[in-house]
């Protein structure tokens, strides 16, 4: 039982790191229809960033909030310059981008940083709560996934950018004909969900250890939870990646067949799908004739 | 009175394909003016072509500056409020939301400009927390003109406003624009089917038709005229 | 002021003779022509050449699989290196266990794929856009490690190896050589049946659903069926590929199915375009010639150059090469044609 519980919980951990980059994939599918398949390798760039500033000699905290700054006005101009381009055009080509963004950011990290594994600090202490269940760092992870959620939510239903940005991805026809910049919109949901990615990546790299393959199984995970909570929804974001990071740990631990653990994880979360094929929380699409 | 809008020569596109064939029409300051027409004469076309929303050829002034080749935001920021076909509510969001998005370029004097909103339309405040997709025609008709209003613009732009709704609700909604008008001060260019209704109340008309304007005058000046009668007011 | 020229202008009807023959026999010369080339070309090439170039016919009807299915029904998938693989399996094991003649694989390996796709099919009809990817994706990710689990009859980590094909012994061709021909062979039979399944009833069916749904639901199409058939259709075509690629590279280990193959096969069929036949070809050139050429631009970060062609091309052809060219192409034409039979278009109005 004791197993069970603590399985259960660094599963929590775990999945509140996807449930971080999940939100990220939301933001940028309510705004721009798209999935960010790079997002995962944007925030191990933004990651690399925190690293050199740290190794620099900057407080934890300091080099923590430049490199959101950085990735955000990072995610702006990618937004910008590279996903503007294919913005009308067909999905495909969009998606084509965003994979060639993934490998682009993958190979640089590896050119500029070598693919040696690095330590990275966390800001939490790593030590054990709750009668050996958790960690405070697993507390930690989960308190700011928490925080970023509730903030994302204030930023979106308090202030008149939210507001806006909401209108600009509901009907970006009628936001223009109110005076809203429809193209900065876009731009800021982008730096947005590359802070939020940044964010991810810095609380996953005192667990997995920073290089450039850091985040590629953490996307997959994300997108799974992304789509299980429902891709248009961020609370389902959240409570997807939770899941999906629960159902991974759990899988792992009791599965006999090791090797086939992402298979059977998998199996499991389709599985769900199948009976609610817009996620848990996502609204269906509907279609007007 | 120095005309609010001018559109001379104008050409405007659907794509590749010449809709509206170089008309001119012009807004008296402070006046009504309404387009009349059949359907697909090129009527929604010219609206959209004076806020940017597709290819056009020719002239756009408004109150002295050129619109043509402007994007939407900055027509709208200029003082051009649109009210488009089908009224482009935000349904998913909130009436109260959906107001405060039509002063987002004036955000500091929101809050009063959405109070002057329910003054005018009474059963917006008291939907206010609703979702604009469950609201009635006739009150997402109001809704978008307020929404359009709380820019404070020197110039509204109505697109269809009495399309699909039953006449008491019509004849409810141009009230209230007329009140608005001249409380507010502002321009009205108007399209319409409903030629009698918009004839009663715009100062100036123009009968478009196929893309060319056929008929311009007063609007008494039309409704007199014996062949405009007979083909768009049946009698 | 000038009426525009109404619907199908005289000149440009299928009826009509260009120097003595129609449009369409113009068109078989042409592919003639160019199969008569591509018959040609191995015996002036080097023998690694010669294998380059019969994987890029390899690749190509597998991408070809994956724009029935994507092209021509809006589903995206990302997981047809699994049935790649599958179909490379299904011809392995058949080939190493039971002896069976590499030509002879062919059948079963399309069989079984084509089974696996509508069983793929059926479920995927509920999901859409992102979910229809992720459960492809699923798929993708699931392959290497189902092919390691099972090794009894995969061989597992190894792999299986196989001996490689002679030609038939009264043919004056080596090896390769006749491998190129021979899939050459199966690529025509693949464009050509791709062509009439898609020119068709079919095809106009497929395009409907894609766009319309309701519609094509409203007009008696019964969506499912064709959606269903389409995907087994799609992953029958990507099985032969595999079971094609088995036979010619003589090795089949998990490592060569990773997610990275169904990466691929989606970036070929964008790049030379998603609803084409002739793109297909263009996406196996670039599946089989871009990572070498970036590796050869730069050794330090050569994935970086690859995404950076996979951009290029994006922006500047985004419905592909085929798609963009093609359009351009017959528009050049038919302007051509109407200059001829001798009427003048003015002003700006198109129809």
């Amino acid at each position: 039982m004791h197993q069970l519980l603590q399985q259960i919980f660094s599963g929590l951990a775990a999945g509140a790191i996807y449930a971080s980059v999940a939100l990220a994939l939301v933001m940028i599918y309510r705004a721009t229809d798209l999935v960010n398949f790079a997002q995962g390798e944007m925030a191990m760039f933004s990651t690399y960033i925190a690293w050199t500033l740290v190794n620099a000699g900057l407080p934890f905290w300091a080099a923590f909030v430049i490199t959101l700054i950085v990735s955000f006005a990072g995610g702006m101009v990618i937004e910008r310059l590279l996903i503007r381009p294919v913005e009308n055009a067909p999905v495909l080509a969009a998606v084509i981008v965003t994979i060639g963004l993934l490998l682009i950011f993958n190979s640089v990290a590896g050119w500029i940083y070598s693919y040696t594994v690095q330590d990275f600090p966390s800001p939490f202490p790593d030590r054990p709560v709750f009668g050996a269940l958790m960690t405070t760092r697993d507390l930690g992870v989960i308190a700011v996934t928490l925080v970023m959620l509730a903030l994302l939510f204030a930023f979106f239903r308090f202030t008149s950018t939210g507001l806006a940005m909401r209108a600009a991805a509901q009907n970006p026809v009628s936001a223009r004909l109110c005076g809203i910049r429809v193209g900065r919109m876009l731009a800021i949901g982008w730096g947005l969900a590359a802070a939020i990615g940044a964010t991810a990546g810095i609380m996953v790299a005192p667990v997995l250890f920073l290089d450039p393959n850091m985040m590629g199984g953490v996307l997959i995970y994300a997108f799974t939870g992304a789509l299980l909570g429902g891709i248009t929804s961020p609370v389902g974001a959240v409570v997807g990646g939770l899941i999906v990071g629960v159902t991974e740990n759990l899988v792992g631990t009791y599965l006999i067949a090791s090797q086939l653990k992402l298979t059977v994880a998998f199996a499991l979360i389709i599985l769900v799908l199948v009976f609610r094929p817009n996620g848990l929380f996502g609204t269906a699409i509907v279609k007007r004739v | 009175m120095a005309p609010i809008l001018e559109l001379r020569a104008l050409k405007a596109f659907y794509g590749q394909s010449e809709v509206v064939h170089g008309i001119d029409v012009a807004v008296e300051e402070g006046g009504m003016t309404v387009l009349l027409g059949a359907n697909g004469a090129g009527k929604t076309t010219t609206l959209r072509a004076i806020c940017g929303m597709v290819r056009s050829e020719g002239e756009i002034l408004f109150a002295g500056q050129k619109l043509h080749r402007r994007a939407t935001e900055d027509i709208a920021g200029l003082g051009v409020a649109h009210v488009p076909e089908g009224r482009g509510t935000f349904i998913g969001l909130t009436v109260e939301e959906n107001l405060r998005l039509g002063g987002y370029t004036r955000r500091r004097r929101a809050q009063e400009g959405v109070q002057r909103m329910y003054g005018y339309f009474p059963i917006l405040a008291q939907r206010r927390r609703q979702q604009a997709g469950a609201l009635s025609g006739g009150e997402q008709q109001m809704l978008a003109i307020a929404r359009a209003l709380m820019m404070g613009p020197r110039l509204l732009v109505l697109d269809e406003p009495s399309f699909g709704l039953a006449p008491r609700i019509v004849d409810d909604i141009f009230a209230i624009v007329e009140r608005i008008r001249r409380d507010e001060r502002v321009s009205v260019l108007l399209v319409e089917q409903n030629a009698s209704l918009a004839l009663q109340l715009a100062d100036h008309a123009y009968l478009i038709e196929t893309g060319y304007v056929v008929a311009s005058g007063t609007a008494k000046a039309l409704a007199d005229d014996p062949q405009i009668r007979r083909s768009y007011l049946g009698y | 002021m000038e009426r525009p020229l109404g619907i199908a202008a005289p000149g440009v009807l299928a009826g009509d003779r260009y120097a003595g023959l129609t449009a369409g026999a113009w068109r078989w010369i042409a592919a003639l022509v160019a199969i008569a080339l591509a018959a040609a070309l191995p015996f002036g090439l080097s023998k690694y050449h010669v294998f380059e170039l019969t994987m890029v016919m390899i690749y190509a009807i597998a991408v070809l699989g994956l724009n029935i299915l994507t092209g021509y029904n809006g589903q995206i998938s990302l997981g047809h290196g699994g049935f790649f693989a599958a179909g490379a399996y299904t011809a392995a094991i058949l080939m190493h266990r039971y002896g069976v003649p590499y030509w002879a694989t062919l059948p079963p390996a399309g069989l079984i794929c084509f089974v696996l796709g509508i069983l793929f099919g059926l479920p995927a009809l509920r999901f859409e856009g992102p979910y229809l990817a992720l459960v492809t994706l699923a798929m993708a990710l699931a392959t290497p490690q189902l092919l390691k689990y099972f090794d009894t009859w995969t061989g597992g980590q190894q792999g299986i190896n196989l001996v490689k094909p002679s030609p038939p012994a009264d043919l004056p061709l080596d090896r390769d050589r006749w491998l190129y021909l021979f899939v050459l062979v199966i690529l025509i039979v693949a464009m050509r049946i791709a062509a009439n399944l898609l020119h068709g009833r079919t095809g106009r069916a497929l395009v409907a659903i894609r766009d319309h749904p309701i519609a094509a639901a409203a007009m008696g199409i019964n969506n499912a069926r064709y959606k269903t058939l389409a995907f087994g259709t799609s992953t029958l075509f990507t099985g032969v590929a595999g079971a094609l690629a088995a036979i010619v590279v003589g090795y089949v280990s998990p490592e060569g199915y990773s997610i990275f193959l169904s990466v691929s096969f989606l970036v070929g069929s964008a790049v030379g375009g998603i609803a084409t036949i002739g793109g297909a070809v263009i996406g196996g050139l670039f599946i089989e010639y871009v990572p070498n050429l970036a590796n050869d631009i730069s050794e330090a970060a050569p994935w970086a150059v690859y995404g950076l062609a996979m951009l290029v091309f994006m922006y500047s052809m985004p419905r592909g090469v085929v798609g963009t060219l093609a359009p351009l192409i017959s528009q050049r034409r038919r302007r051509l044609a109407l200059r001829w039979a001798g009427i003048e278009r003015k002003g700006s109005v198109e129809s």
